[in-house]
């Protein structure tokens, strides 16, 4: 259900981040170029955000609701005074969990290596 | 302002000539200059407001460190009296070559360096250690396990896998020696290297007291070997790391007790990178480059698990 019109915010990003890599990384050098570079990581980002961000958003929720903690910050907080101490196996597949889908939206290839 | 500046280091070096003086981007907390003084290229290196690591001891320990024999430049000059040059200062040696990475991991040129570059980095590390300590009873001694967990928690940005990590290298404290000279961020990026590999150790900013193996771990953190699939700083295998710094008269390396400073690395390395998110957030900085770190914490965490696994 969406307000508005075509293109979609993922294509919108999309757009910028054709033209910084069509044009203005040909265009530049030395650190305007690394800083271009940048931008389309960032932007390139931001689509894979927009693009996986409602189903992980809801994984996420998932895990925390099985280790029985509202949010990251209770999540580590009882991690840290020990609370957790005798399902530790548990609260790292399901953190481990969390932090590969992070890196699926920040840097899928650092999941390659 | 170079002008005002060359001739106060002449003043203070009683130099006939200063010129060709020339600021060099450098890090974040000092400025960064070269100059030639008489005919000899000299580098000097001044205190910015705010910083609060001390230049002094800086120049005390790069002093010591070359008593010792270690590969670093020359101090020419030094002092923490803001009176000469405006803030503390140190004056050394230009010494020449390559400092980024990725260059020497990459160029054709650094062939030979890097197959020596292990073996180097091992013997330097053997001497920076050997370092008689009597004289650098003021520099820092923090425990950085504390340190860090209280930096993370100022930023109030709670991050579980953090606190698993956390828990793991409280549970697993390897027992401590007598404190050593530790270089405290000895990895590609602070060491000079030429055609025929390590020529001196620079950036000496985070010195301080501490367990020798705390500088072999942090040369094996993920993030600096720069996507190399090599374990030390991108270019050797933790053997042979190990065996140059026994060889030169390291003490035996336990590499438990690196594995476990490694980890802390890595765990230290992922706050860095929030705390520069946060100097975009805040507004002290703002840079797309700088907030883009944020988004690196989760390889660290990414780090941590695959440091972890069969260890936990």
């Amino acid at each position: 259900m969406n307000l508005h019109d075509m293109p979609s915010a993922e294509q919108l990003v999309e757009s910028v981040r054709e033209w910084l890599e069509r044009d203005v990384l040909a265009g530049t050098t030395g650190r305007l170029q690394f800083h271009t570079r940048v931008a389309v990581n960032v932007l390139a980002m931001v689509e894979r955000e927009l693009r996986l961000g409602d189903s992980q958003r809801l994984a996420h929720a998932q895990r925390l609701a099985q280790l029985g903690c509202a949010d990251d910050a209770e999540l580590a907080r009882r991690i840290r005074e020990g609370e957790l101490d005798d399902q530790l196996a548990q609260v790292r597949a399901l953190v481990w969990a969390d932090v590969r889908d992070k890196l699926a939206v920040a840097n899928p290839k650092y999941l390659e290596r | 302002m170079t002008d005002v500046l060359a001739a106060a280091l002449a003043d203070v070096l009683t130099a006939r000539s200063v010129t060709d003086l020339v600021r060099l981007s450098g890090g974040a907390s000092r400025d960064t200059y070269r100059f030639v003084a008489d005919g000899t290229p000299l580098i000097l290196q001044r205190q910015r407001a705010g910083d609060v690591r001390d230049m002094g001891n800086e120049a005390l320990v790069v002093r010591a460190a070359g008593a010792a024999g270690a590969p670093v430049a020359d101090v020419v000059a030094s002092s923490t009296d803001p009176s000469a040059l405006g803030s503390a200062f140190m004056v050394v040696t230009a010494v020449e070559g390559e400092t980024i990475a990725r260059k020497i991991l990459r160029d054709d040129r650094f062939r030979h360096a890097r197959e020596v570059l292990p073996a180097q980095l091992g013997a330097a590390l053997a001497q920076v250690h050997a370092v008689d300590t009597t004289g650098l009873s003021s520099l820092p001694t923090a425990d950085q396990v504390r340190q860090y967990r209280e930096a993370l928690d100022q930023m109030g940005q709670p991050h579980p896998a953090f606190e698993l990590a956390f828990k793991w290298l409280d549970a697993n404290r390897p027992e401590v020696g007598p404190p050593v000279l530790v270089h405290g961020d000895f990895r590609l990026g602070n060491v000079i290297v030429g055609d025929d590999g390590l020529r001196a150790v620079i950036d000496w900013e985070l010195a301080h007291l501490g367990d020798p193996m705390e500088d072999l771990g942090w040369l094996c953190v993920k993030a600096w070997r720069f996507g190399s699939s090599l374990p030390v700083a991108g270019v050797g295998e933790y053997r042979q790391l190990f065996e140059a710094y026994e060889a030169a008269g390291g003490g035996a390396v336990d590499p438990d007790v690196v594995r476990w400073w490694e980890v802390l690395g890595t765990l230290k390395w992922g706050v860095m990178c929030i705390m520069q998110a946060n100097a975009h957030v805040a507004g002290l900085t703002r840079s797309h480059e700088l907030a883009a770190i944020g988004r690196r914490v989760c390889e660290n965490e990414h780090d941590l698990f695959l440091a972890l696994e069969g260890r936990w």
